[in-house]
């Protein structure tokens, strides 16, 4: 049986009928007798009402699917997958290629069966998103390695690598600590021309495996394993430039 | 172009702004068009919004560190990017553009004081009408702390909206 405390925190679900069918007879019964949780689920559904009704839906303007479509570069390898399978000059076809798009959106036409490496993936980028939205990149804001590598002495019980490349053009801007697979993890942010790019590392017992590029929610993702640990770099940056860090980094953590 | 309207609408909400809504819009399609071999999944209308929702805080991440460096002058920015659209107002605000009733300027007003993280929830769920689970997905948080952000954003919401019979913020 539902107590008053956990009927409230569930009344914004109740009210969205996001509910399984016996924590919403439980409510309703709740609901009968209590005129706080009454009051309370009356305002949920109202102010969602007036959302809905006063709120201002932006549609598009007419010519952003043109704009989109001019600034569509015809090298990109997502737009590679288009002319090998149809041969034809997609630019000129705008029309066609977004019905296209629309089905293979719809249809799922790519699936792939996910793993433990998926959800790791998933994880890695969720974190890089959330280090960028909460104003929170890092927790030591330094660009000194000699900074940013002892503040993890007793964070964590490893001692990362830390190396400095501001001469390459990737300055290290801070440290954090993360969690990736329920472990502590140093996160260590550098930029290049603006982007933020997380560089995950950790200790593994695995055996060392060579650099992977992925891509996943518009992020590029490049992951090893050299000499006890693993890392994952993550960034929006293009895919050619984040191979290019970690190469760097591997050059200077061998060092 | 498939969930544009959704793209441009989510945009609108997190930018405030038509022009800077387009720019993201833009970044987030080119994006998926580099990245559409990622997608393995059903529902490309939440994968789409994702990434407009990536695309959107790498672009605030970017303008509050340009603010920081170069002491962004935001009339400056708003002038000129008011310039290329023909019928917007002065201050560029999308809000302003579509005030007719008294009622909707009111919530207009109070959805721009509300927190970002509040009102992201808010428009997927109202006006997208996407489910706890799809949402869950797109901001990447459990779907009791999306019921909880829509709770307690109506009530902030109802707290701004009017102050003295709303009910109280536990
Ligand atoms: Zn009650």
């Amino acid at each position: 049986m539902m107590d008053h405390q956990e009927v409230q925190e569930l009344l914004p679900a109740y009210a969205d009928q996001e509910l399984g069918i016996v924590e919403t007879l439980e409510i309703e019964r709740h609901l009968e007798s209590c005129a706080d949780c009454q009051r309370e689920y009356a305002a949920q559904r109202i102010v969602s009402a007036r959302f809905k009704k006063d709120a201002s839906y932006f549609e598009a303007p007419a010519h952003l699917t043109q704009r989109i479509m001019d600034a569509l570069p015809q090298d990109e390898p997502g737009t590679r997958f288009w002319q090998r399978s149809w041969s034809f000059n997609w630019r000129n076809a705008g029309a066609a290629l977004a019905a296209m798009l629309a089905l293979a959106w719809s249809v799922g036409l790519y699936l792939n069966l996910p793993s433990d490496q998926d959800k790791l993936t998933d994880e890695v980028v969720a974190s890089h998103v959330r280090s960028l939205q909460v104003d929170h990149l890092s927790d030591v804001v330094s660009t000194d390695q000699h900074t940013v590598k002892p503040w993890f002495n007793g964070k964590l019980n490893f001692s990362p690598p830390v190396v400095d490349l501001a001469a390459q053009g990737f300055p290290l801007t801070g440290g954090r600590l993360d969690y990736l697979g329920g472990r502590p993890v140093a996160a260590l942010v550098y930029r290049h021309a603006q982007h933020p790019i997380n560089l995950y590392v950790w200790p593994t017992t695995e055996r060392d495996v060579a650099p992977q590029l992925q891509n996943r929610q518009g992020y590029h993702l490049v992951r090893w394993t050299w000499d006890g640990m693993n890392y994952w770099a993550v960034s929006d940056l293009a895919a050619r430039d984040l191979e290019q860090f970690g190469g760097m980094v591997r050059s200077m953590v061998r060092q | 172009m498939p969930h544009l309207n959704s793209a441009f609408n989510l945009a609108c909400w997190l930018t405030h702004n038509h022009q800077d809504a387009e720019d993201v819009v833009q970044e987030a399609y080119l994006r998926a068009f580099r990245f559409f071999d990622g997608f393995h999944g059903e529902d490309g209308r939440a994968w789409l919004l994702t990434i407009v929702r990536n695309t959107f805080y790498s672009w605030y991440q970017e303008r509050q560190k340009l603010r920081q460096e170069t002491a962004f002058d935001e009339q400056l920015h708003q002038a000129g990017a008011g310039d290329s659209v023909g019928q917007m107002p002065p201050d560029n605000n999308p809000e302003a553009l579509l005030i007719s009733k008294d009622s909707e300027r009111q919530l207009q007003q109070a959805l721009q004081a509300l927190p970002l993280e509040f009102r992201e929830v808010m428009v997927m769920r109202e006006l997208e009408e996407l489910s706890y689970k799809q949402i869950a997905g797109i901001v990447g948080i459990p779907i009791g702390t999306v019921m909880s952000r829509l709770g307690r954003g109506r009530k902030l919401l109802a707290a701004i909206l009017a102050p003295d019979t709303a009910p109280q913020e536990r």
